[in-house]
């Protein structure tokens, strides 16, 4: 046995017999509370509270609220928050409203995701293998993005609305009404134009996966004689799976949380409620009408609907 | 269950019943003591530029003499709108003592927060509001007959003409034919075929409640004589006189005399369209437009010195989070008094709600006579009815009017009538 060999397994004896040593005594019930590294608690303590008074406090505050009768008083005025059960629940459900909201948002996700989806991924191919202005194109796609939405709204209506410049340029073939008070048209103008806005973000996340797919499988892929589209498919795709999963969450979500495109794009969830959202009325019966138990209820059914669709998502873009 | 689950349920139980803890308590301030209190207070008033200067100016001129009940004035701050900031900051329990530009509609809400000071429990509360106001300002007092609010202006709508515009289409843009229904629309129909412009009139086509308050509720108000959208808690508009202004406007977006979509700007000042429904504050904003002003149509074309409308009024509110109320009370008198409603009336050219305004003011009339016929319709106006969940009840409206007359899918009489029968539901609630 060489001398390396000895100190190897000298060392490995000694982290076998180190680890074990704890298994054999009995711990104390403080080392228990608080592990045998205590200085970690106080090194995320400063975040943990963060967590706790940013994060956890309101959903804890917003699920409390959601089963009382509450709404928001002057300090000091004490008034009975009686517990009233699942009847918020029942009011936002029995409400075909905030049930035609839930469908709207349905509606946008089936549009948005899948075009962000593949309109990004193909944008960040093309922009990872050009090789002069790449730099000015990624700028260009990424700039809605950073834009004001108020200013990028009104652009677009602008450009929608019944004289503007899209159904100039269709003529006969603009819809009648016009795309943003169109009940047919209205949701699916939102989701197009917010696909747009987000998109610069979505491509810098496929264009960051992209730049760490190893050259040498694209190369061995058409050595073997795969065309472009063969090699995108069998090799980009797989590789840039994980990147597919987050791109098609945060979509998701952000389209769940959906409420300043429709509220300035058509008045307030026009046409005749078509574009309403979930957030939209959340917004409405928490802030302007005073209802913040109805609207709690509102944001924990849409809570549970995002993790079972976020849940199935993930199901589905990560099968291999 | 899986640990991370676990932890999950186990924090949001915990911050649940911290959350618990933490309702319904909090720094009390004793209204006992401060209801005789005096000293400096704050207050807010809106962020038009002329009401600041008018603002600036009243308070340097209290300052100026009281220097132990200093007051400190600023713009409201910047939100959503007005309302929403300050129902958050009752909430929060940081609101001024007075709150210029309180929206009527939101005072049942505050008042519910508990966030207002019940101004008839100063001993010349309610007899000072009542004098100052008249006869109006019984509509201002909330279901127990108190006064949670001072009346202190009003904008009455009215319908502006654009005279260039009435004349490129050969109407007599002096004495445009708009007094009826039928008259309007035939003004309104040769003004779109003449192409002087693109829509006759463009109320907002938006979804918000208080849209309602420009297109149906000043002619519903001249329509009915002065009826309120509710009374004695229960609705009146879904009778004979509500169908036909809905019907009016109905056959306006048929025909498509009104734009049904959002529009960015104002298409009046951007000679969009000839007609818009609106009060005195928009005068400035017209800049050197050739426009007349006209009383709201009625089906039967009532005679304008009987013609009600829409006050657009906003009020001052007193918010219990005040220290000093009695200074408070003695500045809200001060800032309405008749020097300083005069003062606004000069740089706002907006309404004071006080009876005999024409008569108080002879030379600022005399010198405006625009303002004579804003001043004059001031005497008969109307203002949302002071009810419970009035923003839920208007909002239930708006999306009647939306679905029936805007878009033109539900018939009218059943849509007013399902109208009516929910905001009767929710004026009866607490």
């Amino acid at each position: 046995m060489s001398q390396d060999t000895r100190q190897r397994g000298a060392r490995g004896s000694g982290r076998i017999a180190s680890s074990a040593a704890p298994r054999g005594r009995r711990r104390s019930r403080l080392e228990r509370l608080l592990g045998r590294h205590p200085v970690g608690l106080l090194l995320t303590a400063p975040y943990a509270v963060f967590v706790a008074a940013i994060f956890l406090y309101p959903i804890g505050f917003g699920v409390w609220m959601s089963f009382h009768d509450f709404f928001f008083t002057a300090p000091g005025v004490d008034v009975p928050t009686p517990f009233v059960g699942f009847d918020n629940y029942v009011t936002v459900l029995s409400d075909p409203d905030i049930r035609a909201s839930f469908l709207h948002v349905a509606e946008f996700l089936v549009i948005n995701v899948p075009l962000t989806v593949v309109i990004s991924l193909l944008l960040a191919t093309a922009l990872n293998s050009v090789l002069h202005w790449r730099g000015f194109l990624r700028v260009s796609y990424y700039v809605p993005y950073v834009a004001a939405s108020v200013a990028m709204v009104t652009v677009w209506m602008f450009m929608f609305n019944s004289t503007g410049i899209v159904n100039q340029i269709l003529g006969p073939l603009a819809p009648d009404p016009s795309w943003l008070v169109s009940k047919a048209w209205a949701m699916p103008s939102i989701a197009i134009y917010v696909t747009w806005k987000q998109l610069g973000f979505f491509i810098l996340l496929f264009l960051a996966a992209l730049q760490n797919v190893p050259k040498e499988l694209n190369e061995a892929a058409a050595m073997d004689g795969a065309n472009r589209w063969q090699c995108f498919r069998t090799v980009t795709i797989p590789a840039v799976r994980p990147a597919t999963t987050l791109v098609v969450l945060l979509a998701i979500i952000t389209g769940a949380n959906l409420f300043t495109e429709p509220y300035l794009l058509t008045g307030g969830g026009g046409p005749n409620g078509a574009s309403t959202t979930p957030v939209f009325l959340l917004y409405q019966q928490g802030i302007q009408q005073g209802n913040p138990d109805v609207a709690s209820a509102i944001g924990v059914l849409l809570v549970i609907a995002v993790l079972a669709i976020t849940y199935v998502s993930r199901k589905v873009t990560e099968r291999d | 269950m899986k640990r991370p689950a676990v932890i999950l349920t186990a924090t949001i139980a915990g911050a649940s019943l911290l959350a618990a803890c933490g309702t319904g308590t909090g720094s009390s301030d004793s209204g006992a003591d401060s209801a005789g209190a005096s000293g400096p207070i704050k207050i807010w008033y809106s962020n038009n530029p002329n009401e600041v200067a008018w603002g600036e100016a009243v308070v340097t001129a209290w300052n100026a003499d009281h220097p132990d009940e200093q007051v400190t004035g600023q713009e409201i701050p910047a939100g959503r709108s007005s309302e929403e900031v300050i129902g958050a900051a009752i909430t929060a329990g940081n609101t001024p003592c007075l709150i210029y530009n309180t929206a009527p509609v939101a005072v049942p809400a505050f008042q519910k927060q508990g966030g207002l000071v019940n101004l008839s429990s100063f001993p010349d509360g309610a007899e000072y509001i009542e004098a100052r106001t008249g006869e109006a300002a019984s509509q201002y007092a909330s279901a127990d007959g108190d006064y949670y609010q001072m009346p202190w202006k009003s904008n009455p709508v009215m319908f502006f003409y654009n005279k260039t515009i009435m004349s490129a289409a050969g109407i007599d843009p002096e004495n445009p034919p708009l007094a009826t229904y039928e008259e309007f629309l035939a003004t309104s129909r040769t003004i779109v075929e003449s192409g002087a412009a693109q829509y006759a009139i463009y109320p907002s086509p938006a979804s918000e409640f208080y849209q309602s308050w420009f297109d149906f509720y000043p002619l519903y108000a001249a329509e009915s004589q002065g009826s309120l959208l509710v009374e004695d808690g229960a609705s009146t508009f879904a009778d004979t006189e509500g169908e036909a202004v809905a019907t009016f406007w109905r056959t306006i977006y048929d025909e498509k005399i009104a734009g049904n979509e959002p529009y960015t700007g104002d298409a009046f000042a951007d000679g969009v369209t000839a007609i818009a429904s609106a009060g005195p504050w928009a005068i400035e904003s017209y800049g050197d437009l050739d426009w007349g002003v006209a009383a709201v149509p009625t089906s039967a074309g009532t005679d304008p010195a009987e013609t009600y409308t829409f006050a657009d009024s906003k009020n001052v509110g007193m918010y219990s989070s005040c220290e000093n109320q009695a200074t408070a009370w003695e500045f809200l008198k001060f800032s309405t008094s008749e020097e300083q409603d005069g003062a606004l009336l000069e740089s706002t050219g907006q309404m004071p709600l006080r009876a005999n305004l024409t008569d108080t003011y002879p030379d600022y009339f005399a010198a405006n006579p625009d303002y004579t016929t804003f001043a004059d319709q001031a005497n008969r106006t109307v203002d949302v009815p002071n009810v419970s969940n009035s923003v839920e009840a208007w909002q239930t409206f708006r999306d009647a009017w939306t679905s029936s007359v805007i878009f033109g899918e539900d018939p009218i009489e059943a849509s007013l009538q399902d109208a009516a029968t929910a905001i009767d539901t929710l004026v009866a609630k607490d």
